[in-house]
């Protein structure tokens, strides 16, 4: 096993008696380009596991490895972990520079990556990587305000693989895009985790998007692993009485429509 | 029956530029007594100005044409204290975030019986009325909870507090913009239920805006599918979806990603959905269409019927009926 590993996760915000913990001894691991989904509710702790991954919090307990390396808060870790670990935010415009045009947005990390960063023109490795993710490379000139969702969300995606990382932190990644933009979205990651070999870290609370993207799925509630196993495996013999119910609330057009009840009933 | 018809709605808003803008345009559906219609659409289709405009909470600047039929009136042309006993009293309607549609510093109790008050109930009966309302939407022990606040409410809770309140003055049509968007999977399937039994139960007429098919695949009987401000498709929400008359609906119906069985994401529609204030001409759909041909690139396609209560505003409906694929 040489891809994430988190072990024995405790993460707690605050202090003394208004000490909240928001995860409670989680253990996973990611392995190379494998995809883990991690899901549950609001205030179940999986954004929190995601941002220790990514090096935005700090463990309380437990520690997280990468590739062998133990991994402590973003700033204090190896050049290569740095870059090899990226995230994709759930809202791709806030997560851009507005007053950055798209170019200098893809670009700018390769300043602080010299290593990564492309032999001979910059504006054509911004304007192959733009093609990469759909998007035509005029758009390098634009500022993220001129930009629908999910191009955003693309520019993003543009951002994170200039770095050329090896694992993906995704946190609800296409929740906030329309419907039919999502679609595009989640081709466009499996088409790159394909081409690229990428590991995935993929938080999300829509189980049907996670069905389709996910090798393998961990089902959280409380800041606990309540339970994992192979998505197949999750979705279709649950073990867990949680994620029975988790499954067994969660809406699927297939069955409203084809048993004219609803599903929840 | 006809509860609400809604005839040729527009509404403008002003832009930034000073020109106004159609984000409604030309939209007519009914809301029958009894049933659900719901209204689905993407950023830009003018689902919740639809539903804004039947309830008269516009924006400033907005100007609204059409027509608003309602009782044997046209709310729209009516008085305006005609126009507010409609929207006050018997048309209702909850909101995606109950915290900022209640008032933080009133009771639950206070804001539930504040209609009820209005209709000069004695105080006792308010109180009997109000534990009745909340224990009726599932809030667990109403008589401690009646004089609690909203913050005290976790959003489930506070979302069935604002049902309850819609439902006080017992109003003939519920207007509900994504009420379960913002809520957690577990905790949508049981206010979705609720709203479901209410149905059953007293026959609410509802009129349900949603961006999520599931939702309202879930809760309606009507659907009313809209792209760029205008009527892309309705009917009845089995048919439509099962067998889509327009490729915008068929587009929609393919990317909602199954829980019940494996699926692989759909081939995507091209683009983003077509904003108002640049609206391409003749069918707005076209440059993301998979069936576009020239005809589509010039004429605007009319709303029609094409089968019994199946109406499409498609010029090659007829050929996505028939099974049609590009």
């Amino acid at each position: 096993m040489n891809g994430l590993e988190v072990t024995g996760l405790r993460v707690r915000y605050g202090r003394g008696r208004r000490a909240h913990e928001a995860v409670r001894g989680v253990s996973l691991e990611v392995g190379p380009g494998e995809t883990l989904a991690l899901v549950g509710e609001s205030g179940s702790g999986k954004t929190s596991v995601a941002r220790v991954v990514a090096g935005l919090a700090r463990p309380a307990e437990g520690t997280v490895a990468y590739e062998g390396t133990p991994l402590g808060p973003v700033r204090s870790r190896p050049a290569h972990v740095q870059r090899g670990i990226q995230m994709i935010f759930q809202d791709p415009r806030s997560s851009l520079n507005p007053r950055m045009r798209v170019g200098a947005i893809v670009a700018e990390a390769w300043s602080a990556h010299p290593g990564v960063a492309p032999p001979g023109d910059p504006a054509e490795a911004v304007a192959a990587l733009l093609g990469d993710v759909g998007l035509d490379p005029g758009v390098a000139g634009r500022r993220p305000g001129a930009l629908s969702g999910g191009q955003c969300q693309r520019v993003g995606i543009a951002r994170a693989l200039a770095l050329r990382p090896r694992l993906l932190v995704c946190d609800e990644a296409v929740s906030a895009l329309d419907v039919s933009v999502q679609a595009q979205i989640l081709r466009l990651l499996i088409d790159l985790r394909a081409a690229h070999g990428l590991a995935m870290l993929f938080i999300s609370h829509d189980l049907g998007v996670v069905r389709q993207i996910a090798d393998r799925t961990a089902v959280m509630r409380d800041g606990e692993l309540v339970e994992q196993g192979g998505t197949e495996e999750i979705f279709t013999a649950p073990r867990h009485p949680y994620t029975r119910e988790l499954l067994g609330a969660a809406l699927d057009l297939g069955a409203a429509l084809d048993l004219g009840e609803g599903v929840t009933g | 029956m006809t509860l609400l018809d809604v005839r040729g709605l527009s509404v403008l808003l002003p832009s930034a530029s000073g020109a106004a803008v159609p984000v409604v345009d030309e939209v007519s559906f009914a809301v029958h007594s009894g049933s659900v219609t719901g209204l689905i659409g993407e950023s830009g289709s003018g689902k919740t100005m639809t539903a804004m405009a039947v309830i008269g909470l516009l924006p400033e600047g907005a100007s609204c044409s059409g027509e608003l039929w309602w009782a044997g009136e046209d709310l729209l042309a009516a008085d305006p204290a005609r126009r507010r006993r409609a929207r006050g009293r018997e048309i209702a309607m909850i909101f995606q975030d109950p915290l900022a549609a209640l008032n933080p510093s009133q009771t639950i109790g206070r804001q539930v019986g504040e209609i009820l008050r209005r209709d000069g109930l004695p105080r006792a009966r308010v109180r009997e009325r109000v534990l009745a309302a909340l224990e009726r939407v599932g809030v667990p022990d109403p008589a401690r909870r009646i004089g609690q606040y909203p913050h005290q409410f976790s959003g489930g809770l506070r979302q069935r507090a604002m049902i309850a309140l819609a439902l006080a003055g017992e109003p003939r049509l519920l207007l509900a913009d994504e009420p379960t968007t913002a809520l957690d999977v577990t905790v949508q399937a049981r206010v979705l239920d609720l709203l479901r039994r209410l149905r059953a139960e007293t026959g609410q007429a509802m009129l349900f805006v949603s961006h999520d098919l599931r939702v309202i695949a879930h809760v309606a009987d009507e659907v009313v599918v809209m792209y760029a401000g205008r009527v892309a498709e309705r009917g009845p929400v089995r048919q439509v979806f099962r067998a889509p008359h327009h490729p915008y609906t068929r587009a929609l119906v393919e990317s909602v990603p199954a829980v019940r069985a494996k699926s692989v994401p759909a081939e995507p529609l091209p683009g983003a959905p077509a904003s108002p204030l640049a609206r391409p001409a003749g069918c707005a759909f076209h440059p993301r269409c998979p069936l576009a041909r020239d005809r589509c690139r010039r004429e605007r396609p009319e709303v029609r019927a094409l089968a019994p209560g199946r109406h499409t505003a498609c010029h090659f409906a007829e050929e996505l009926a028939a099974g049609a694929r590009p």
